[in-house]
C-alpha cells in the first residue's frame, strides 16, 4: 500500500522522562504499519516558516480504538521545529504522511535476535519484538542511553522480552558504558543469530561492526535528516553498497531507514566515495 | 416508459470544471492547466504518484538529467532557512539511459505531459542530451538547466553569461524535436539581457527563476552547514525575487512565453506568477512539505479565479502589466443618482 497524506489529530503529548511521546489519530496510515516505518510530520501549519517535515520513527500503530487508526511516536526537542511539535495538544491538527520507509525484515525460522536501542531510537523496536515473537523468535534487549532520564522503555523491553542489558554513559541505570561494551557477551550468551539496532549513527556503525565480527547479519534503521521523507529531495543520501556489489548514495527515505549492516559504507558517511557510482572524477 | 428527454450531462473534467477554463499555452504546446512541478523537486514522478496522478499535472518537468549517472555531493546537503531551504544535491542522477529505459516511459504510459530537464557541462553534452531525447514518447518540451549553482565549478554557471547561455541554447534547439526552455538564475546583473541573449538564440521559452545562491553557517560548530558550503536557496522565501525577474522580462518581452517559479505554495502565489506574465508555474520545495501541493494549488487557483469573476487564464497572464483601471468612486450610479 502507498504512503498516505492525512490531516491527523493530537490524541496526546506527554513527557517521557527526557522525551515526548505523542500520539496521533492518523487514520489510514496505521492500519499499514509495519516495524520500522516512519511517519513525516508537517510543522506549524500552513503558514509556517519551517518548510520541510519532520521525520519520526513509529513507536508503535494501532487500528483500533476511539479514535480510529492512532499512530505513536517518541522524539526529542532538538530545534525550533521539535519545539513546535512539543507544545501541540491533544485536538490539535497534525499534517502526517506515511507510513514510509522500507521495514524491518522479518525471518523466515524462529531465530534468537538481539535487539539494540540508543536514546529514543529504540522506539521502533518494540513492534519489531513483538513480530519476531509472533514468529516463534527469542528476543533479547540491549539499551542504551547517555542518562537514566534518556532510557526509553525500559519496562516494557522487559515484559516482551527474554533478557534486558542496560548502558549509560554516567552508569545512572545498569552499567557505565556504551552498549557495545555489553554487545558481544549478550551476543555470546543468548547464541544470537542476528542483530537490529536504531540509534545514533556512531552507535549503529559499532553494533554492524560486532555483528559482522561475530559473522552474524544485522540492520540498522539510520535517523538521517530528511527534507520530504517521500524520495523526492535527494538529501538524506548515505553512500550503500547493493547486491551488485556498486556503491550508490542511496535516499534513507526510501530504500532505507532500514539498511544491512554489511552495505552500509560506514567509513565514508558523510563522503562520496571514490568507488561510488557516479562519483566526481579527481583532477590532478 | 420511452427515454423521451435527454439530460444532458457535462462530464466532470479535471482539471476545468466549473465553467473556468485554466488550460494555456507554452510555445503553442497545449497543457490543461498551468500548474508544473518543478525540476528537481519531484525526481522523474514515481514518488508522487503514489499520492496523485501525475497526468492531472499541467506537466511534470523532471529532475535535471545528465549523460552519465552521477553520485552528487557530500552530506549534509540540506539546510532549513526562514521560509525557505539550502539544496547542495549536486545533480545526483541516474544518466540519460536509465532515464530513458525506467522514468520517462512511466512518465509516458501514465499519460503525463513530460517536461525533461537536461544539464551538462559542456554544450556538447547538452546537445547528445537532447539528441538522445529526440521523438520520444511522452516528451513535451525541454527545459534547459543552465543555471545550477551545484556545479563543481561555479564560475561556469552558463546563465550568468549571456554568450555560454545563448551557445547552449542554440546549439539544443538546432536538435531538439520540441520547444526548449532556458532555465535562468536570478543571480546576475540584469535578467532581461540573458533573457534576450537566449531568446535570440532560438530558446521558445524561459523558465524562472532556479534558486538563489546562498549559504548558512552553524553557531555551534561555527562551520558552514552544508558539505558544499554554498547551496542554492528555494522557498517562499525567494518569492519576491522571482515575481520581480519575471516582471522585467514579460515587460521587455512581453511576446515569449514564461514558465515563473520560485516559493510558489498555494493558489495565489500561482496567480501572483500568471499577473506577472507567466503562463504556466512550477510548483517546488513546497513539495517537500506537501506531496499535495500541486493539486491543491489548481484547486486554489480555480478559485481564485472563480472570486474574480475570471473564467479563462489567459485573461491574467501578464494582467499587472496593465494600467491601473480608471477609479470608479464607490456609491450609487452617478446616473441614477442624478434622477
Amino acid at each position: 500500500m502507498p504512503p498516505v497524506q492525512v490531516k491527523g489529530e493530537v490524541v496526546s503529548n506527554k513527557m517521557l522522562g527526557a522525551y515526548h511521546h505523542m500520539t496521533v489519530a492518523a487514520p489510514g496510515i496505521a492500519e499499514q504499519v509495519r516495524p520500522g516505518n516512519f511517519v513525516a510530520v508537517g510543522i506549524g501549519g500552513a503558514e509556517s516558516s519551517m518548510l520541510l517535515r519532520r521525520a519520526f520513527s513509529i513507536y508503535t500503530a494501532s487500528d483500533r480504538g476511539v479514535y480510529g487508526g492512532t499512530v505513536e511516536f517518541v522524539f526529542a526537542v532538538h530545534g525550533k521545529g521539535t519545539e513546535w511539535l512539543a507544545r501541540q495538544r491533544a485536538g490539535d491538527p497534525l499534517d502526517v504522511v506515511g507510513p514510509l520507509g522500507r521495514p524491518f525484515r522479518l525471518p523466515k525460522e524462529p531465530l534468537t535476535a538481539t535487539l539494540v536501542g540508543g536514546g529514543y531510537g529504540t522506539a521502533p523496536l518494540f513492534s519489531l519484538a513483538e513480530a519476531l515473537r509472533g514468529k516463534g523468535c527469542r528476543v533479547d534487549f540491549v539499551l542504551g542511553a547517555a542518562t537514566t532520564d534518556r532510557l526509553f522503555g525500559l519496562l516494557e523491553a522487559k515484559r516482551i522480552s527474554s533478557s534486558v542489558a542496560v548502558t549509560t554513559d554516567d552508569g545512572s541505570t545498569g552499567e557505565r558504558g556504551r552498549v557495545s561494551d555489553v554487545l558481544p557477551s549478550v551476543i555470546e550468551r543468548t547464541r544470537s543469530d542476528i542483530v537490529y539496532a536504531c540509534g545514533p549513527m556512531g552507535m549503529l556503525r559499532a553494533v554492524a561492526d560486532i555483528a559482522a565480527a561475530h559473522g552474524m547479519p544485522s540492520q540498522v534503521a539510520v535517523e538521517e535528516s530528511m527534507a520530504c521523507g517521500i524520495g523526492v529531495c535527494m538529501t538524506c543520501v548515505l553512500p550503500v553498497r547493493g547486491e551488485d556489489g556498486v556503491t550508490r548514495m542511496a535516499r534513507s527515505c526510501v530504500e532505507g531507514p532500514v539498511f544491512m549492516g554489511d552495505a552500509l559504507r560506514w567509513e565514508a558517511l558523510g563522503t562520496v566515495p571514490a568507488d561510488c557510482l557516479g562519483a566526481p572524477v579527481e583532477v590532478h | 416508459m420511452s427515454e423521451t428527454v435527454t439530460t444532458l450531462r457535462v462530464p466532470r473534467q479535471d482539471p476545468a470544471p466549473l465553467g473556468i477554463d485554466l488550460s494555456t499555452r507554452l510555445a503553442g504546446v497545449y497543457f490543461p492547466n498551468p500548474v508544473f512541478t518543478a525540476s528537481g523537486c519531484a525526481a522523474a514522478g514515481q514518488e508522487l504518484g503514489q499520492f496523485f496522478d501525475v497526468a492531472k499535472l499541467g506537466a511534470m518537468v523532471t529532475k535535471s538529467i545528465m549523460l552519465e549517472p552521477r553520485s552528487g555531493r557530500a552530506t549534509p546537503r540540506m539546510a532549513e532557512t526562514p521560509s525557505g531551504m539550502l539544496n547542495s544535491i549536486g545533480l545526483q542522477g541516474p544518466g540519460i539511459e536509465v532515464f530513458l529505459q525506467r522514468d520517462l516511459p512511466w512518465l509516458a504510459e501514465r499519460g503525463a505531459r513530460t517536461v525533461v530537464s537536461i544539464a551538462g557541462s559542456s554544450v556538447e553534452e547538452y546537445v547528445k542530451l537532447a539528441q538522445r531525447l529526440r521523438g520520444k514518447p511522452g516528451l513535451t518540451m525541454l527545459e534547459v538547466n543552465i543555471s545550477c549553482p551545484n556545479v563543481e565549478d561555479r564560475g561556469k554557471v552558463f546563465a550568468c553569461d549571456a554568450r555560454a547561455a545563448s551557445d547552449v541554447i542554440d546549439a539544443v534547439r538546432r536538435v531538439s524535436s520540441v520547444p526548449v526552455f532556458a532555465k535562468l538564475s536570478p543571480d546576475v546583473t540584469d535578467i532581461v539581457a540573458i533573457a534576450r541573449s537566449v531568446v535570440d538564440a532560438g530558446a521558445s521559452g524561459l523558465s524562472m527563476v532556479n534558486t538563489l545562491l546562498g549559504m548558512a553557517i552553524d553557531t555551534k560548530t561555527m562551520r558552514p552547514v552544508l558539505a558544499g558550503v554554498t547551496g542554492g536557496l528555494s522557498g517562499p522565501a525567494i518569492r519576491p525575487v522571482a515575481v520581480r525577474c519575471v516582471w522585467q522580462v514579460h515587460q521587455a518581452m512581453p511576446e515569449v512565453p514564461i514558465l515563473g517559479m520560485g516559493g510558489i505554495r498555494c493558489g495565489n502565489d500561482a496567480l501572483e506568477f500568471l499577473l506577472a506574465g507567466a503562463s504556466a508555474v512550477s510548483v517546488g520545495t513546497a513539495v517537500f512539505g506537501d506531496p499535495m501541493a500541486p493539486m491543491r494549488i489548481i484547486d486554489e487557483l480555480r478559485a481564485a479565479l472563480a472570486e474574480r469573476g475570471i473564467t479563462d487564464l489567459a485573461d491574467v497572464v501578464g494582467r499587472a502589466h496593465r494600467p491601473p483601471e480608471p477609479y470608479v468612486p464607490e456609491g450609487p450610479d452617478p446616473e441614477v443618482a442624478d434622477q
